[in-house]
């Protein structure tokens, strides 16, 4: 029988990157050490953080801006199903073609074939979690197909053959110098090097990858793009932008790709008037980004003359079963999470293992892919609320990744601690016996010296190795109230 | 009026000085302060750790003990938080209807103390003298959850002789996150580490907030870099005169 | 079970009883006041600017004349120019090409610049849309060219992104610009000129 109707369908391992090698403590213990790392980290999130609280605070009905956000997505949410058909009917319609694919592997292997379909050997690509998400340049890679990543900051990590480390700003952690360093050394390799005497000042360095990439666009056959929105009732795609490397990729070559989550659906064009003013201010911090490419089908005489729409689900029916989670889903990568977590600002993105990193990547990832493959990122939070405040479409973060504590304690919780904790609540359970618990506590104060504790044994070594204790005092609150204020 | 004290675990087992200073500023205010005695915690270690089963009985315990008060004040925004934001959570799990009732009951009579002060007591100034350098940090419970505001800074603008100072990027969580500070020690430190040289920057003697658990992080790396800096719950300082 | 089915039945399956969900609306609709008005054409004067965007305002009379003096200004010897641009508009002293045939990418990148008209302009946001209508071209020729003219007329600006949302078209192929080209990716720093045109500038054409 079909998998929906036992398990949800997550995610499958061995494919795409929605796991990390390491635990999320210990690639945080490896990023910490990072010296380098944190300060370009901390640089850059201070520089937007500050551009973006300004622009949000002149728009004044943000809140209602934000909360018709919310609402559109759990609109579509609710019937997603009638909103993909139609999007599929109008698509179709206007000359497109749609591929639905169940995940990665079947998604990979619907962009393989239409490439291959082309003739072609090498693709343009747009920026796009979603091709990151299922690892379409490696799966195109042994297919013999070259991907060529045209945003700056894909193409930095891409030259670097690193890792994105941020949903908006994949090179957020390579400061300038690194940045020349990368052009200067990796640019020839591939294609058309990097100017001599290449300097690390950013308008150079852009011009550097103009430079690069001119060739590629104006010769590419075959491009390959995400997409920010999709507007059922009409079939119009929309990819929002900075450079003009998407316009390229969507405008210039003859056959277009777009893959997209199925989520990425919303039911009215008038829909986009919210979410075009929420997502630029939320994510580059920006009044409006530079260009925003908005099309619906194939327009004779006007860009590509095949466009296929891949539809991807890739765990997100399975997210979209758990209402206390399936909020995760409105999700519009705007990134503003990332840029206010004091979590992600000292770790930066690779620690979470995931493409989706930061506050929104530890609510996404493991409900993507169960969370019994990610059960360490829903403790990767402080719950310190900040991302709630700044998300554009009012994802409660906090109080999701307290529920999925509770699914990845369910499912795999360590032993000591599950009895740690019932013991604690059994004894919380029963006052009398809490009274004197808590007095026999006081036998804490043994282990003192100068006032503070200074070690304890694991797992409260955790603790004292970087911090104190104080010491438990003489008498607990409720003993003096006793003593002051009457019998118990 | 019948104000309950919510002393929370924290405060009753590792600062009952908080739980005193409380007691004292509510009666030199003229309430009838109660510390009902059956009360142990509000169950947010056990919710924020994934044990949301085990946290149930203690929401149960926590909704009969308070029952009946016109008010229950706390001096903590974080716990506070939980009883207004989890417990309505957890009672629906339970799929006791009664029980949600109780807590629901429970919730919207419960103040954090800053809260209780200004928005049921009314006044800012509570008549307290305290002639030190302080610097107040907001918690995030306090900020994000409760949206306390400035309550607490206009309380200790109020304060005779205090000197208060700004603490910079006050608004950034000083690491403490309950048992993340356990699971994500590393982390936790780096963020402790930001914090404490905030507090240094400001030269204050005295680094205040409205929870015990974030002054208990905060002054354990203060203590552990030496620093004379103290940490003072804010209830300490609206107690004395 | 093919995938559209299968994914269609999880999602089914995911949410039994799809419910209806209001959506509220308490934010600034289409039809605020202001289209073409003074204060709206200084507002996205002052955006455009803020993008590194050059604006010149001009009257109705002057606009063939300083369409020549921006483009030999800025050292335009070739410009294209889409089908359905004002002939009285079209410059003098600069080659003009046009896009029929189809000019190949490679054939437009040789060009020094595109001129063109637009759709609707949004001040807040110091957007100008094209849609590919009269004057303005198929989404290459805006593209691809180094420098980018657009002509704005005052009646065009709206004040606000549901203003423009609720004239345009959706189903024709569309470009929001907000200025020249930037990037952010060096350090979260914006730096104007990357793959799209390096150069805008508006010409704001007042009553």
């Amino acid at each position: 029988m079909t998998a929906f109707l036992g398990m949800p369908a997550r995610a499958p391992r061995g494919v795409g990157q929605l796991r990390g090698d390491l635990p999320f403590p210990a690639a945080a213990r490896e990023a910490l050490g990072n010296a380098q790392l944190r300060s370009n980290l901390g640089r850059a999130t201070a520089t937007i953080r500050a551009k973006r609280a300004a622009v949000v605070d002149e728009v004044p009905d943000w809140a209602g801006l934000r909360a018709a956000g919310a609402a559109i997505k759990d609109a579509v949410l609710a019937d997603l199903g009638s909103h993909l058909i139609r999007l599929e009917e109008q698509v179709v319609a206007h000359g497109g073609r749609v591929h639905w694919a169940r995940d990665a592997n079947e998604a990979n292997r619907i962009v393989t074939d239409l490439v291959r379909a082309t003739g072609e050997r090498d693709v343009v690509k747009v920026k796009s979690m979603t091709t990151q998400e299922i690892g379409l340049n490696e799966a195109l890679a042994e297919a013999g197909i070259s991907a060529w990543e045209t945003d700056l900051a894909e193409l930095i990590v891409q030259l670097a053959d690193d890792r994105p480390s941020h949903i908006l700003v994949p090179a957020i952690h390579r400061n300038r110098t690194e940045i020349r360093d990368i052009f200067r050394r990796e640019m020839g390799r591939v294609g058309v090097p990097a100017p001599p005497h290449l300097s690390e000042d950013p308008h150079e360095l852009a011009e550097a990858a103009r430079l690069h990439l001119r060739a590629r666009f104006l010769t590419a056959r075959v491009a390959i793009s995400g997409a920010n929105f999709a507007v059922a009732e009409t079939g119009t795609l929309a990819v929002v932008e900075s450079e003009g490397n998407g316009r390229m990729c969507l405008t210039l070559p003859e056959t277009l790709i777009t893959v997209m989550g199925i989520e990425k659906v919303v039911p009215t064009w008038r829909d986009l008037e919210v979410y075009l003013q929420l997502l630029p201010r939320s994510s580059t911090g920006e009044r409006m980004n530079p260009y925003t490419s908005m099309w619906t089908g194939v327009h004779p005489g006007d860009g590509p003359l095949e466009f296929h729409l891949v539809l991807l689900d890739n765990g997100r029916s399975a997210t979209l079963a758990d209402p206390h989670g399936r909020a995760a889903l409105r999700c519009i990568r705007c990134s503003a999470c990332l840029n206010v977590c004091p979590v992600y600002e000292r770790v930066g993105g690779h620690a979470y293992g995931s493409v989706y990193p930061g506050p929104i990547g530890a609510v996404l990832s493991p409900q993507l892919t169960g969370a019994k493959d990610n059960p360490s990122l829903p403790f990767a939070s402080s719950l310190c609320g900040a991302c709630y405040d700044v998300c554009p479409v009012a994802i409660d973060i906090p109080t999701m990744l307290v529920h999925l504590r509770s699914e990845v304690v369910a499912a795999s919780g360590p032993k000591p601690e599950r009895a740690a904790m019932a013991g604690v609540s059994w004894v919380m359970r029963r006052p009398r016996l809490y009274t004197v618990a808590l007095r026999l506590s006081r036998v804490a104060r043994l282990f003192g010296r100068r006032g503070a504790i200074r070690r304890l044994p694991p797992p409260l070594s955790a603790w004292t190795r970087t911090r104190d204790l104080p010491l438990p005092p003489a008498e607990t609150f409720r003993d003096w109230w006793v003593r002051t204020h009457g019998s118990p | 009026m019948r104000v309950a004290l919510f002393i929370t675990c924290l405060v009753d087992a590792m600062y009952p000085r908080v739980g005193q200073a409380t007691v004292q500023l509510l009666e030199r205010l003229g309430y009838d302060v109660d510390v009902p005695l059956r009360q142990t915690c509000c169950g947010q270690m056990h919710t924020n750790t994934g044990y949301a089963d085990q946290a149930v009985p203690l929401v149960r315990q926590h909704a009969d003990v308070f029952a009946g008060y016109d008010a229950i004040v706390a001096p903590s925004a974080s716990c506070v938080g939980s009883v207004r934001h989890q417990h309505a959570a957890l009672a629906a799990r339970s799929g006791d209807d009664g029980l949600r009732r109780a807590a629901a009951a429970v919730a919207e009579r419960t103040y954090e103390l800053s809260e209780f002060l200004v928005n049921v007591h009314g006044s800012v100034d509570v008549g307290a003298y305290y002639p030190h350098r302080v610097t107040y940090h907001p918690t995030c419970h306090s900020l994000r959850l409760l949206r306390v505001g400035d309550r607490p800074l206009r309380l200790l603008h109020a304060v005779r002789g205090l000197d208060l100072v700004d603490l910079p990027d006050a608004d950034v969580c000083c690491g403490f996150g309950g048992t993340f500070a356990l699971k994500n020690a590393d982390v936790s430190a780096a963020m402790l580490a930001d914090k404490t040289a905030s507090v240094l920057s400001t030269g204050a003697a005295v680094c205040t907030a409205g929870d015990s658990s974030c002054l208990m992080h905060i002054g354990g790396g203060l203590s552990r870099d030496g620093a004379s800096v103290r940490t003072v719950h804010l209830a300490e300082i609206l107690a004395s005169t | 079970m093919n995938a559209r089915e299968e994914i269609l039945a999880r999602i089914a399956a995911a949410v039994p009883r799809p419910v209806q969900v209001e959506i509220p609306r308490d934010y600034r609709a289409a039809g605020g006041e202001g289209r073409g008005s003074a204060d709206v054409l200084a507002l996205l004067e002052d955006r455009l600017v803020d993008y590194r965007a050059t604006v010149h305002r001009v009257g109705p009379d002057d606009v063939h004349s300083r369409i020549t003096a921006v483009l030999t200004g800025a050292g335009i010897g070739t410009v294209v120019l889409p089908a359905g641009f004002p002939a009285p508009w079209s410059p003098t002293a600069v080659r003009v090409v046009a896009d029929e045939p189809a000019l190949t990418p490679g054939a437009l990148a040789g060009l020094d610049g595109v001129l063109t008209t637009c759709r609707i302009a949004v001040a807040e946001t110091g957007t100008i849309v094209l849609d590919g209508g009269q004057g303005q071209g198929r989404r290459a020729l805006s593209l691809v060219p180094d420098f980018h003219l657009v002509v704005v007329r005052a009646e065009q600006v709206v004040a606000s992104v549901p203003d423009a949302v609720a004239e345009l078209d959706p189903v024709r192929a569309m470009t929001w610009i907000s200025g020249p080209s930037a990037t952010s990716d060096i350090e979260l720093q914006r730096v104007e000129g990357v793959h799209g045109p390096r150069r805008l500038h508006v010409l704001l054409v007042f009553p």
